[in-house]
């Protein structure tokens, strides 16, 4: 393999014949160099013609070819005619590949087709309406769909229901359980540090406990959910819809929210709560350890306590809102991938839009809740 | 033979997915600007051998020499410097979703070169010239048809006018027209830049277009059972597998059995 660098001559006095002398590689690596090379003739040289002698050139590539092309076309503009001289049959061949006509051809779209600031705010509410407006529909197909469903049991895919329940439910305990478990614990400690002063440890089992029941179990739970599974939905059907998978379920006669978004929401359904009871126990029992070991509470007194701070109505209520907060989770998750039309980076922007979407929601349903339930007691 | 240029050898190749023995003992050269293709019934390991060879797989044995360096052993840097000299066009096209075909394009030589951006944006066109894409530099990937994107993709494999191209089912999923469109193109630029070809696929029509040399993989075999001119060896072959192949013919077996 030769490394000869490029190297060239020119020949001839300004305004006259000019013969450009090139040796070496015509290659990728100076193509910045032939392009100033060109330039440079142009503007110092002003030529009547010219010739440029190819004979030992050692190698070309397409770069080599694009600088012999740009050439050409300066000096077609100016009427200056080029001799190419002793061109190889390979470089003759490199040359021929590229229409010198298409070469010259505009760009069909305008580059970065931007907008204005006004343009910009105008689409970005336009898309926003859009966006509650499908959001809203989605989630109002699922609930008929859902209805429809219970009424037709054996149209549900068990099998499907099954693997989603240990996906979102199973799998997901650990960290629900460790989360709730830490912050039943914290919650104990930084309240301790406080009732300590008045002599009211005796009240830190039902603040945690009444925290956790009312407001914290069901709102930590649907925030890990909305990030495990969620975002998982919204990847799992985004992804086939870039494979064209929910496009074959069409054509083979399934209703693809029904195939794929029923299943999910109803494992959701079911797990979430009984994450919510999960997440509650654990909470209770991470403040049971710093209330026996920082508080001398007994366990017993601990429970007690405990169970005294319980309501019926607010655990019940707190189960609903549980299974309220997996619908919109679900939903949206799958509302989110089903956006998706054909590209991996849709998919990225689905699975974020899931959980930030989720997020939002769940924090605006729960102010409902607590402004609704003040007024039920 | 044995004069020639061999710029990929493969020796004793075997790959293996689990306990699933797919080739085993594949031993084969191409030589400096041929245009090579490896064919096969569905399932027989093409695109796997196809795989293995530009190094995205690692093999369970054997050798893949490209150039003189050991894709199997060579370091990071070697393996740079192998892979700046090919280019391969995947079955999907493989472009960036997120980046226009313009960037897709300037991807490759503002990563291995340090051009001017006035160079990289001629260079891109005039690659874009070469497939006859003038025109679309700011179109996203999906506002591209399958011929148009397979385009782009050679486009994209081309940037650094590498030696070896490499083609997995080039013609897959095109109209006719435009796979015979392809099938110029691949052969114009072979003859235009001597760039080896080296092709995986199964149509016959393009094999006896482009094909300079063959070989045939078999399930069964898990290996090569035929190697040669396309022309010469759907005269001449005796294995029946080869014949059928090549004349479009169902195993005997099926038949009787219909």
């Amino acid at each position: 393999m030769t490394s000869d660098k490029l190297s060239f001559s020119l020949d001839g006095s300004p305004g006259e014949k000019q013969t450009l002398y090139l040796s070496g590689r015509l290659s990728i690596e100076y193509l910045d160099k032939m392009l100033s090379l060109i330039e440079e003739l142009f503007r110092e040289k002003r030529p009547a013609e010219i010739i440029v002698d190819l004979k030992d050139v050692t190698y070309m590539d397409s770069a080599g070819a694009l600088f012999l092309l740009e050439l050409e076309h300066r000096a077609a503009n100016e009427s200056i005619p080029v001799n190419l001289l002793n061109m190889s049959f390979k470089e003759k061949g490199i040359l021929d590949l590229i229409d010198r006509q298409s070469l010259k051809e505009e760009t069909i779209l305008t580059e970065k087709r931007g907008q204005g600031i006004v343009e910009q705010i105008g689409y970005g509410a336009i898309d926003f309406l859009n966006d509650i407006k499908n959001v809203v529909s989605f989630t109002g197909t699922i609930i008929i769909k859902l209805f429809s469903s219970v009424f037709h049991l054996n149209t549900i895919r068990w099998g499907d229901v099954i693997t989603c329940m240990k996906k979102t439910g199973v799998d997901g305990l650990p960290i629900v359980g460790l989360i709730s478990f830490l912050l039943g614990l914290i919650m104990a400690f930084m309240s301790s540090l406080q009732l300590k002063q008045f002599g009211a440890n005796m009240f830190v089992p039902s603040l945690v406990s009444i925290a956790m029941i009312k407001e914290l179990g069901p709102i930590m739970t649907a925030i890990i959910v909305a990030g495990r599974s969620g975002s998982a939905f919204a990847a799992e059907i985004g992804t086939m819809k870039v494979n064209e998978e929910v496009d074959a379920l069409i054509t083979m006669g399934f209703d693809p929210v029904k195939f794929l978004a029923i299943p999910k929401v109803f494992a959701a359904m079911v797990v979430v709560p009984f994450l919510t009871i999960f997440s509650d126990l654990f909470a209770i029992f991470g403040g049971l350890v710093v209330g026996v070991l920082g508080l001398d509470l007994t366990i017993h007194t601990y429970i007690q306590q405990t169970m005294k701070a319980m309501k019926i109505f607010d655990i019940v209520t707190s189960l609903i809102k549980a299974v309220v907060f997996a619908v919109l989770i679900a939903g949206i998750g799958c509302q989110r991938g089903f956006e998706v039309k054909n590209s991996a980076e849709e998919v990225g922007s689905a699975t974020t839009s899931a959980v930030v979407s989720s997020l939002f929601i769940i924090i605006v349903v729960d102010s409902m809740f607590a402004i609704v339930l003040s007024y039920l007691k | 033979m044995s004069n020639k240029d061999a710029v990929i050898v493969v020796e004793g190749l075997t790959v293996r997915f689990g306990d699933d023995l797919i080739l085993d003992n594949v031993s084969l050269e191409v030589y400096r600007g041929e245009v090579f293709v490896i064919l096969g019934g569905s399932g027989c390991g093409k695109s796997t051998l196809l795989k293995h060879i530009i190094g995205l797989y690692e093999p369970a044995g054997g050798r893949v020499i490209i150039n003189g360096i050991d894709m199997t052993a060579a370091d990071d840097n070697k393996l740079r410097q192998v892979r700046r000299d090919m280019g391969m066009l995947f079955q999907s096209s493989a472009l960036l979703g997120s980046m226009t075909v313009f960037e897709n394009i300037a991807l490759p030589l503002k990563e291995y070169t340090d051009l001017s951006d006035r160079a990289i944006r001629l260079m891109v066109r005039m690659k874009l010239a070469m497939v006859g894409l003038s025109g679309y530099e700011n179109h996203f990937p999906s506002e591209l048809s399958g011929g148009m994107k397979k385009r782009a993709g050679i486009a994209r494999a081309m940037a650094l006018d590498p030696t070896i191209l490499f083609f997995d089912e080039p013609s897959a999923g095109l109209d006719p027209v435009t796979a015979a469109e392809l099938d110029l193109l691949i052969k114009n630029i072979n003859n235009g830049i001597g760039t080896t070809m080296v092709i995986v696929t199964h149509e016959l029509e393009s094999i006896f277009n482009i094909a300079q040399r063959v070989i045939m993989l078999d399930r069964g075999e898990k290996g090569i059972i035929a190697e040669g001119d396309p022309m010469r060896l759907r005269r001449e072959s005796t294995d029946p597998r080869v014949r059928n192949f090549f004349n479009r013919h169902i195993a005997e077996h099926l038949i009787e059995g219909a």
